[in-house]
C-alpha cells in the first residue's frame, strides 16, 4: 500500500495534500465509531503535506514514506503534541522532545494524522484500560481492537491511517494486529530505538510497525531500525534492508511448530494454523515439530518482570513536575499519594502493586529472582529451537477479538490470552502477526512467525510468501476508499 | 568500664567530570535553578540514561589510588524511593557489582582502614525552602558521585579525621574531585557503635547522615560516643536509627528508626548495558596516576632529606607539592625551598582553600631563580629572605629587586674596611665586649650587615671584628 501510494504521489495522480485531506476527513468521520485517535493533528499534517507537494513539484526525489499519512501510538513522545499514554495522569502532558523513531520519520516528511488510543501505559489486551475509552474493532465495533496498541490497529485496520507505530511489551503490537486482521511486527529487542517511548517495562518494550500488509511492515521497519546513541540498548538493524529480501524462495526453509503453542487454543484458530502449515508445505518449506516445555513459565515470568519494571518506571508520576496533580492535600506526601491514587487507573495500580510486591525484601528471591532465572531458561530453550528450525510458526492469540467489556471483567483470564505473544518479548526475539483467516462471526484470526534475534528479514519473507500465496487480508468497512 | 569506639564511613564524592553521569548537561556548581537540566536528567517520560565513560574512568582512578581491585564486569542498578528531589523516583546506583572493592587507606599510626567498595551513582536535586514554599532545583540531579564505603575499622575520632583528610587529599591529587565539603562535593555518613574494651562483638550502631565538615564530623562522633556510653552505663540500649547532627546545639537527633528504613527494591537497571572494564584500560589508568601524597611524603623525607613535618605540609595539597618541586629544580638544598615556602610564603595563604589553590604572588620559577642566586653565592640568606618578602609584596622577580651592586659577595678588603669602621664607630660596644659582654659584638656585626646591604658574610665579619678588638692596630 505504501509503495502504491508513493507511486501515485510521484506520478502526481494525487497530491499529498489531497491524500492527506482524504485521511483527515475519514479520521474525523470514523473516529466517532472507532475511537482510534485520542489526538488529531490536521494542521501539522497539512503543513507537511504541502512541503511534500512542493518537493514533488520541484522535481525532487522523495523517500517511500514521505507524504504517507500515518499515526503513532500515544506513548511515543512528540515534541509539541500531547502524549498521554491514555492516562489521566498525563492527560495534559506535552513533550519537549521527539522520540527517535518520530525524529526519523519526521525528517522524511511523514504526515502525522494524530496520536492513537492504547491501554493506559500499555497495560492491557483490549485497549479498554484507556482513560479515553477503548478503540473499537474496524470489522465489528461490538468487539475490541485489542491492546495495548488498539488505536493504531483500529486506525490502520479501518484505513484512517496508512500505517502506524505501536509498542509491544507482551504482544501489544501483534495481538491487536491479529484482532484487526492486519500485520504487526515486534522487532528484535534493540533493533529500534526506545528513546522517547514512555516506558512500561524497559527490558521488554520495543517499537514496531502496524500495517495492512507485509511489504509495508518491511518498509517501515527498514526506516526506523537505525542505531541510536541515545539508547544504550540500541543496536539497529543488522544486515541489508529487509524489503529487498521479500519474495526470496523459501523452499527448504525449516518452519518449526512447538507443540505447546497449539495446546489450549480455540479450534477455529487451530484449524487456521493447520491450513497455514499446508500453505507452507505447498511452498516447499519443511515443517519441523518440537517441544518447548519452558513455555509454561512464560506468563508468570512475563507478569513478574513487566510489573517489577513498571513499578519503578511509573514512580516518576508524582504531580510535581508535569502531568496531573491532585487538589486538596495536606503536604507533599499526601499530594503524591492522592495524585497517584486518582491519576492512575485500576489496571495500572494493580500492576504497580504487583511489581512493588515482587521486588520487596523478603519476596524478591521467591518472585523476581526466580523469574529472572526462568527467563534465562526460556531464552535458552528458544536458542535450542533455532538449532532445528529457521522460523517458528505459532498462533498470535489463542482466540479472536473479545467482545467489548469482556476483558476488563476478568483480568486474570485476559492475562492468560497473552500466552502466545509474551515469550518473544521475554527472549527479545522478533515476531510478526499476519492474518490467516476468520472465525464464524467474521472476526480475523492471526498467525505469528517468530525468528531468531535480528532475523527480521527471515520472518518478513516467510510472512510475505504466505500472504502472497494465501492472502487472508479483508478490508474493513471504514476509512479512505481510494 | 571503658568503652571502645567503632566506626565506619560512607563518603559521597562528586566527580569533577564536565558533564553529568547520564546526559551532557554541565556539572558546574550553582547556576540559576533548573538551568543545568535537560529532559534526561529531569527524568521526563521516555528518556533514557547513557553512561558517561569518564565517570567510570574517574571511579577506577579513585579505586586504584585507594588500593582497590577493579571489577571486570559491573552493572547499574535502580534504588527505588520516592522524594521530590529525585525526578525518576529511583536513583541509578550500583548494588551488588560495584566497580571497585577491597581497598584500604593506611593511617599514620600504621593501621589500615579497609575500603569495602566504591560505586558510582547519580546525585539528586536539591529542595529549597522559601517563604513557606518548597521548591526543587534539579541542577545537581545527575551529577556523578562515587560512594566510598569503609569497613567499621575506626577506633578513634582522630583516626576518622585523618582518614577524611587523607581521602580528600588523594581525591584531589588524582583530579577526580575538588572535595569541597562546604559546597557538598564531599559528604560523609558515619556509622557508630561502642563496645566494652576487649570485646569482639559489635554493639548496635547508629548512623549520622550527611556531614559536611571535618570539625562537625569530629564533634558529632564525640557526642554520639558519649551518648551511647551513657546509655549503656545506665543500663539502657542503643537503638538502631538514622541521626542528623545539629552543629548549633552539638547534639544528634533521630531522623528515622530501623522500622522506617526504606525498602529500596534494588534491581538491575534495564536501560543500561553491562559495564565491561578491559584490563588494558585499568592498566592505562594506573600508569596515568600521579605520585600520591603518601608516596611523595616518603620521597621527600628519604630522598630529599626533609623533616617529616615539612614533608607533610608540602604534600598535603597537590599544587603546593608541584610548586615545591618546580622551585627546587636544579638547586642544591631542598630544605632552603621548604623553609621559604613554609616560613614565608605560607603566611600569604591563610585558609585551607587558599592553600589548596596555592595561587601565590611569587611563581615557582621566580622562587627557583632566587634560590639559585643564593646557591651560587651571589646573595646571602638575609638578603634572600628580605627579597622574598618584597617579591611576595610586589610580585616582581628577584633580579628586578636586587641591584647589580648588591649581587656578589663582598671582597675581602671591603669587608675589612667595614669591620674597621664598625669598631671605630662603636666604642661603647667595644668596651662592653672587653668587659665580658660577648653579645655586644652583635651590634658591630649589625653595622657591617647594614652598610654592606646584607652582602657581607655575618659569621666572617664577627670573626674579623673580634680579632680587631683583641688585637687593635
Amino acid at each position: 500500500m505504501i509503495a502504491k501510494l508513493h507511486d501515485r504521489l510521484v506520478k502526481k495522480e494525487i497530491s499529498c495534500k489531497e491524500l492527506t485531506q482524504e485521511y483527515i476527513a475519514a479520521a474525523q468521520r470514523d473516529n466517532a465509531e472507532l475511537n482510534a485517535y485520542v489526538t488529531l493533528t490536521p494542521e501539522t499534517a497539512l503543513e507537511t503535506a504541502e512541503k511534500v507537494d512542493e518537493k514533488i513539484a520541484a522535481g525532487k526525489e522523495i523517500s517511500l514514506l514521505e507524504g504517507i499519512p500515518m499515526t503513532l501510538k500515544d506513548n511515543i513522545s512528540t515534541d509539541g503534541i500531547r502524549t498521554t499514554c491514555c492516562s489521566k495522569i498525563l492527560e495534559d502532558y506535552t513533550p519537549i522532545y521527539d522520540a527517535t523513531v518520530w525524529k526519523i520519520l519526521k525528517s522524511q516528511n511523514s504526515v502525522l494524522l494524530g496520536k492513537t488510543n492504547m491501554d493506559e501505559f500499555a497495560m492491557g489486551s483490549s485497549c479498554e484500560t484507556s482513560y479515553f475509552g477503548g478503540a473499537k474493532n474496524p470489522h465489528d465495533t461490538g468487539y475490541v481492537a485489542g491492546g495495548s496498541s488498539g488505536g493504531v490497529a483500529s486506525a490502520v485496520g479501518g484505513n484512517i491511517a496508512v500505517y502506524g507505530l505501536g509498542s509491544d511489551t507482551g504482544g501489544s503490537i501483534r495481538q491487536p494486529a491479529s484482532f484487526c486482521g492486519i500485520v504487526g511486527m515486534k522487532p528484535t529487542y534493540g533493533a529500534v530505538s526506545r528513546f522517547g517511548l514512555i516506558a512500561y517495562a524497559s527490558s521488554l518494550d520495543q517499537i514496531g510497525p502496524i500495517t495492512t500488509n507485509v511489504e509495508d511492515a518491511a518498509i517501515v521497519y527498514d526506516a526506523i531500525s537505525e542505531y541510536d546513541s541515545m539508547d544504550s540498548t540500541s543496536q539497529g538493524r543488522q544486515g541489508a534492508p529487509t524489503r529487498d529480501t521479500l519474495g526470496n524462495d523459501i523452499r527448504g526453509m525449516k518452519i518449526g511448530i512447538a507443540r505447546e503453542y497449539l495446546e489450549g487454543i480455540r479450534d477455529d484458530v487451530r484449524a487456521a494454523m493447520e491450513e497455514a502449515i499446508e500453505v507452507y508445505k505447498s511452498l516447499g518449506a519443511q515443517i519441523v515439530y518440537f517441544d518447548l516445555p519452558s513455555l509454561k513459565y512464560a506468563l508468570p515470568v512475563y507478569y513478574i518482570i513487566a510489573c517489577a519494571e513498571a513499578s519503578s518506571n511509573l514512580g516518576r508520576y508524582d504531580g510535581i513536575r508535569y502531568g496531573y496533580k491532585a487538589d486538596n492535600y495536606r503536604d507533599v506526601n499526601d499530594m503524591i499519594k492522592k495524585t497517584r491514587s486518582t491519576g492512575f487507573g485500576e489496571e495500572v495500580k494493580r500492576r504497580i502493586l504487583l511489581g512493588t510486591y515482587v521486588l520487596s525484601s523478603g519476596y524478591y528471591d521467591a518472585y523476581y529472582k526466580k523469574a529472572q532465572n526462568l527467563r534465562g531458561t526460556i531464552v535458552q530453550s528458544f536458542r535450542n529451537a533455532f538449532e532445528v528450525c529457521d522460523v517458528i510458526l505459532a498462533p498470535t492469540v489463542p482466540m479472536t477479538a473479545f467482545e467489548n467489556g469482556h476483558a476488563v471483567s476478568d483480568p486474570v483470564e485476559t492475562y492468560l490470552t497473552d500466552i502466545c505473544t509474551v515469550p518473544v518479548n521475554i527472549c527479545g526475539l522478533p515476531g510478526i502477526s499476519v492474518p490467516c483467516g476468520s472465525d464464524s462471526k467474521g472476526m480475523p484470526i492471526g498467525m505469528q512467525l517468530i525468528g531468531n534475534s535480528f532475523c527480521e528479514a527471515k520472518i518478513l519473507n516467510a510472512a510475505w510468501q504466505y500472504e502472497n500465496a494465501a492472502g487472508k487480508f479483508k478490508a474493513a468497512v471504514f476509512g479512505v476508499k481510494l | 568500664m571503658k568503652y571502645e569506639l567503632v566506626a565506619g564511613f560512607e563518603t559521597h564524592v562528586e566527580l569533577a567530570t564536565n558533564t553529568k553521569i547520564f546526559c551532557s548537561c554541565t556539572t558546574q556548581f550553582g547556576g540559576e535553578p533548573n538551568t543545568h537540566c535537560c529532559p534526561i536528567c529531569i527524568g521526563l517520560p521516555g528518556t533514557l540514561p547513557k553512561l558517561n565513560k569518564r565517570v567510570v574512568e574517574y571511579a577506577i582512578r579513585a579505586g586504584l589510588a585507594t588500593n582497590c581491585e577493579i571489577a571486570e564486569i559491573s552493572k547499574m542498578d535502580r534504588k527505588n524511593y520516592c522524594y521530590p528531589d529525585l525526578p525518576k523516583a529511583y536513583q541509578i546506583s550500583q548494588y551488588d557489582k560495584p566497580l571497585c572493592e577491597h581497598g584500604y587507606i593506611q593511617l599514620s599510626n600504621g593501621r589500615k582502614i579497609r575500603i569495602l567498595r566504591i560505586h558510582i551513582e547519580e546525585d539528586a536535586g536539591k529542595l529549597v525552602h522559601r517563604r513557606g514554599d518548597t521548591l526543587v532545583d534539579y541542577n545537581r540531579g545527575g551529577v556523578p558521585l562515587i560512594e566510598i564505603v569503609t569497613e567499621p575499622d575506626f577506633r578513634s575520632v582522630d583516626e576518622a579525621k585523618e582518614y577524611v583528610e587523607k581521602l580528600q587529599s588523594i581525591m584531589r591529587y588524582i583530579g577526580v574531585s575538588d572535595c569541597k565539603m562546604q559546597e557538598g562535593s564531599m559528604r560523609c555518613d558515619v556509622n557508630i557503635s561502642v563496645r566494652p574494651e576487649g570485646s569482639e562483638k559489635l554493639g548496635t550502631r547508629t548512623e549520622i547522615k550527611n556531614m559536611n565538615s571535618i570539625t562537625f564530623i569530629a564533634k558529632a562522633m564525640e557526642y554520639e560516643y558519649g551518648r551511647q556510653v551513657d546509655l549503656l552505663e545506665s543500663g539502657e540500649k542503643v537503638i538502631q536509627e538514622t541521626l542528623r547532627y545539629d552543629d548549633v546545639s552539638n547534639t544528634t537527633s533521630s531522623m528515622r528508626g530501623k522500622e522506617d528504613a526504606n525498602d529500596y527494591r534494588y534491581f538491575r537497571d534495564p536501560d543500561l548495558v553491562t559495564i565491561n572494564v578491559p584490563r588494558k584500560m585499568v592498566e592505562e589508568i594506573k600508569e596515568s596516576l600521579p605520585e600520591l601524597p603518601e608516596q611523595k611524603k616518603e620521597r621527600y623525607t628519604d630522598e630529599l632529606g626533609l623533616p617529616e613535618a615539612d614533608a607533610l605540609l608540602l604534600t598535603k595539597y597537590r599544587r603546593i607539592a608541584e610548586y615545591f618541586e618546580k622551585a627546587i629544580e636544579g638547586t642544591k638544598t631542598p630544605k632552603t625551598a621548604a623553609n621559604f615556602i613554609i616560613g614565608q610564603i605560607f603566611r600569604t595563604v591563610e585558609t585551607e582553600s587558599e592553600k589548596e589553590q596555592f595561587d601565590v604572588s611569587v611563581s615557582a620559577e621566580n622562587l627557583n631563580e632566587l634560590i639559585k642566586l643564593l646557591d651560587s653565592g651571589k646573595i646571602r640568606m638575609n638578603l634572600a629572605k628580605s627579597t622574598l618578602d618584597k617579591m611576595l609584596e610586589t610580585g616582581k622577580k628577584a633580579a628586578e629587586l636586587i641591584s647589580e651592586s648588591d649581587m656578589g659577595g663582598l671582597d675581602e678588603g671591603a669587608l675589612d674596611e667595614l669591620c674597621r669602621q664598625a669598631v671605630e664607630n662603636n666604642p661603647k660596644a667595644v668596651s662592653d665586649y672587653l668587659a665580658g659582654k660577648e653579645k655586644a659584638v652583635k651590634a658591630m656585626v649589625g653595622f657591617v650587615m647594614k652598610n654592606s646591604r646584607g652582602k657581607a658574610d655575618a659569621a666572617l665579619a664577627e670573626q674579623k671584628i673580634i680579632a680587631m678588638i683583641k688585637n687593635p692596630g
